[in-house]
């Protein structure tokens, strides 16, 4: 036909694009479906929202050579204990708010988002809120108020007032809780957390 | 034909919608810088727009008009090449316009409210109203809905088009790569409270439009810019085309998982997403070396200097920006310390203007070209062409500025936040004060002037270039499809 070696064919080029693309395509999809098996909440690596009932830390792990959360004893938040259903709706109704205020336009969670302010992934466990007796109250102060409240470390840069209610405040608490309990694969390294009892 | 003027009799239907497009795009630019000098502002002075037009409101306004005139740049690409290209008109003209009408308004909007509503309480109205709080998509789902249904009938026009006039490699790839586009954004479109499940589809939009499907869409621009610029032969650049699909989809999809590492998905992420996306760099360097031998064996030679001058620093952005600086911190053992610091800002700024903004900007001066009647655009302009040469050289120094400025400053907060502080409140705020960040953060902001400086006299430039020259373009013939042969099937 023509002298066009195979390697430079048109057509043997749009073959081999058309399978990749497919294959890979199919690899994804297979990956998805195990992947987000093993993220749904109640899962080994993503515990359920009732978590919030437990104490939570972040240790390190010998086996794995990394620090991964460690779900303790019975240690409800705001001393309330909630059924799994009360607790999806709380963390449900947090989610939402941080949504809503888009918190993830200054913060990163989960490593995502902004750079202006600190990640929130392990927030809970800050060691900035004291101790466990006062950890509650200093963050209900903090999210009420961050103008009064500020802390900034030298560097003047505040959190606005996000005018939070009584109630979403309560329910951004537990959202955060909730989410230091996920299996981050170490991320972030080389977190001190707050002191807790065992 | 008047030569010199702008006469939209100079343009065929598709292009007299093309500029609509590309005129929106140019205001957002503005918007998107003008945004961003503010958002760098509350870096240098916290007590800047304190409580009135917070830090995520501008950052928000920032990267939103960044992504919508990208879109619009690119539809109006489409809608620039489609006759010539289809070799008839486009079908549902009318329909087109009431979509870049319908899309205009939209942004409008949702721009209007992000600027005086802002934020709304955690319910779902707010989502559907306001703002849906996810970085990037934060548009809220009735505008979310708006733009499918802009995208259904861009697509349709596309598709239909082609379909009844002729295929051909570069359109079977452009309007299956529409498809994808338009359907990943759909994995952004529902909510979940599960946030590592959100994370997952999330990225699906991020990471596939930005690393698979808009490389491949630009890929189809700069194959018919590479024609339309310098006459480069359509087979040499449709097989090219070809090679950097199979190169970007196959490194890119699987390429994903680099954002599987820590957000509370399975270790097998580690491998996966660290090899393929370890590959993504060898596509951008076959564009490279595409683009620049393209450019040798015609010796340069073209009708349009600001044009070609856009899409060689395209090949060569895409490639710093994406490869070598999303390489640099694509390896788990790296992004554990980099992830979410200033060092992604870096690669987010060099990667989404030097794949992205160039060979839009590069599109809008082939637009002016043929909107002032295919004017004299090469060698020896009237004013010697210094405000193209100035805009350029303004817009490259500033944003590569800014890029260091923020790499010093990442480097400086993966090691004092991320490795040494635990990335605690503290930490973090012992990386924000240490003085090689805050001069970072002053670095950036003056290189940011430099970038503002440059689209300033870009917009002068596009307003101005031609007008009242005399002189016609000798432009290349764009070789046509052959009809029948192998690329009439490729849309099949
Ligand atoms: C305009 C930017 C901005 C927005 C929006 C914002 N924050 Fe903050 N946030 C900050 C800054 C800055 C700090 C550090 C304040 C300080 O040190 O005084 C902070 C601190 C915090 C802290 C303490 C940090 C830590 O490591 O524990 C928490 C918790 C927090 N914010 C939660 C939220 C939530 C929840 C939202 C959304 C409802 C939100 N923030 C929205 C800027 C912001
Ligand atoms: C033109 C193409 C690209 C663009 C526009 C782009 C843009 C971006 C942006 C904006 C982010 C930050 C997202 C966020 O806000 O969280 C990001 C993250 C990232 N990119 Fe890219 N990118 C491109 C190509 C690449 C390539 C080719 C690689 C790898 C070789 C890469 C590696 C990464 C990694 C690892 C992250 C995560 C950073 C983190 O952990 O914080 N990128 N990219
Ligand atoms: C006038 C010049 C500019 C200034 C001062 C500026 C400033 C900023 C600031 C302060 C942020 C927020 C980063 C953070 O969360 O800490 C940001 C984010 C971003 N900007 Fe710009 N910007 C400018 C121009 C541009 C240009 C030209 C582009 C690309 C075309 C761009 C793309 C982005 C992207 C993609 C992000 C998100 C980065 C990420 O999440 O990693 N910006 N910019
Ligand atoms: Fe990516």
């Amino acid at each position: 036909m023509n002298n066009t070696p195979w390697w430079a064919s048109e057509d043997v080029w749009r073959k081999i694009a058309v399978w990749i693309t497919a294959f890979m395509f199919v690899v994804l999809i297979f990956l998805t479906f195990d992947s987000v098996s093993k993220i749904t909440a109640g899962s080994e690596r993503v515990p359920p929202y009732s978590v919030i009932n437990k104490r939570i830390g972040y240790e390190f792990n010998a086996e794995r050579n990394m620090q991964v959360p460690v779900i303790g004893e019975q240690a409800p938040l705001f001393g309330q204990a909630l059924t799994e259903e009360e607790a999806e709706a709380l963390v449900t109704h947090g989610k939402k708010v941080v949504q809503g205020r888009n918190c993830m336009n200054c913060h990163t969670l989960l490593g995502n988002g902004a750079y202006f302010a600190p990640d929130l992934t392990k927030a809970w466990l800050d060691p900035a809120w004291g101790n466990e007796a006062s950890r509650e109250t200093l963050m209900t102060m903090f999210l009420k108020d961050p103008t009064n409240n500020a802390r900034t470390f030298g560097s003047g840069r505040k959190m606005p007032n996000m005018n939070l209610t009584d109630e979403e405040t309560r329910a951004v608490i537990a959202f955060l809780k909730w989410m230091s309990s996920i299996d981050t694969n170490g991320f972030p390294y080389n977190f001190k957390t707050i002191q807790q009892e065992g | 034909m008047a030569i010199g003027v702008l006469d939209s009799a100079n343009l065929n239907g598709g292009q007299k919608l093309a500029v609509k497009y590309f005129t929106a795009a140019v205001a957002l630019f503005v918007a998107q810088i003008l945004f961003g000098i503010l958002a760098g502002l509350q870096y240098l002075m916290p007590e800047f727009l304190y409580n009135v037009l917070d830090f995520n409101v501008n950052r928000m306004v920032h990267i939103n008009a960044m992504i919508v005139w990208m879109l619009f740049g690119f539809i109006g690409a489409v809608y620039w090449l489609i006759e010539d290209e289809a070799g008839i008109e486009v079908v549902g003209l009318k329909l087109g316009n009431l979509a870049f009408w319908l899309f205009t308004s939209a942004v409008t909007v949702v721009v209007v409210v992000y600027l005086f509503i802002q934020t709304g309480p955690g319910t779902d109205t707010t989502r559907w109203l306001i703002n849906e709080g996810r970085e990037y998509i934060e548009a809220p789902r009735w505008a979310d809905i708006g733009i499918v249904v802009c995208m259904l009938i861009f697509f349709y026009n596309a598709a239909a088009t082609f379909m009844k006039g002729r295929w051909s490699g570069i359109s079977g790839v452009l309007v299956l790569d529409l498809v994808a586009l338009a359907g990943l954004y759909l994995a952004g479109m529902f909510y979940v409270t599960n946030i590592s499940v959100d994370q997952y589809w999330w990225w699906w939009v991020i990471h596939l439009w930005v690393e698979a499907t808009w490389e491949v869409l630009v890929g189809c621009i700069m194959a018919w810019g590479l024609m339309k610029t310098l006459g480069a032969r359509r087979k040499i650049v449709t097989t090219w085309l070809y090679i950097e699909v199979a190169l970007m989809f196959g490194s890119g999809i699987l390429g994903l998982g680099h954002h599987y590492f820590w957000i509370g998905t399975p270790e097998y992420w580690f491998s996966i997403g660290g090899f393929f996306s370890a590959l993504e760099p060898i596509p951008l360097v076959a564009m490279v070396v595409h683009a620049v031998y393209d450019s040798g064996v015609h010796r340069f030679k073209n009708a349009n200097h600001p044009a070609l001058a856009w899409l060689i620093a395209h090949a060569f952005g895409n490639f710093f920006g994406a490869g070598v600086w999303g390489f640099m911190h694509t390896l788990p053992q790296i992004n554990l310390y980099t992830h979410g610091t200033q060092w992604t800002s870096s690669h987010g700024h060099l990667a989404f203007f030097g794949a992205y903004a160039t060979i839009n900007i590069a599109v809008f001066y082939l637009a002016i070209q043929k909107w002032r009647g295919n004017v004299w655009m090469a060698g020896g302009l009237a004013d010697n062409g210094w405000k193209w040469k100035w805009s350029l050289a303004l817009l490259n120094i500033g944003v590569v500025g800014m890029t260091m400025a923020l790499l010093i400053a990442g480097y400086e907060q993966s090691f004092i936040e991320r490795a040494v502080g635990g990335s605690t409140w503290s930490g973090y705020f012992a990386a924000q004060t240490n003085p090689w960040f805050m001069q970072g953060m002053w670095w950036r902001q003056l290189f940011g002037w430099v970038t503002a400086a440059g689209v300033v006299l870009l917009v002068w430039d596009l307003v101005t270039i031609g007008r009242g020259e005399t002189r016609a373009a000798e432009m290349p013939e764009v070789e046509a499809p052959e009809p029948g042969g192998a690329a009439a099937t490729a849309g099949a």
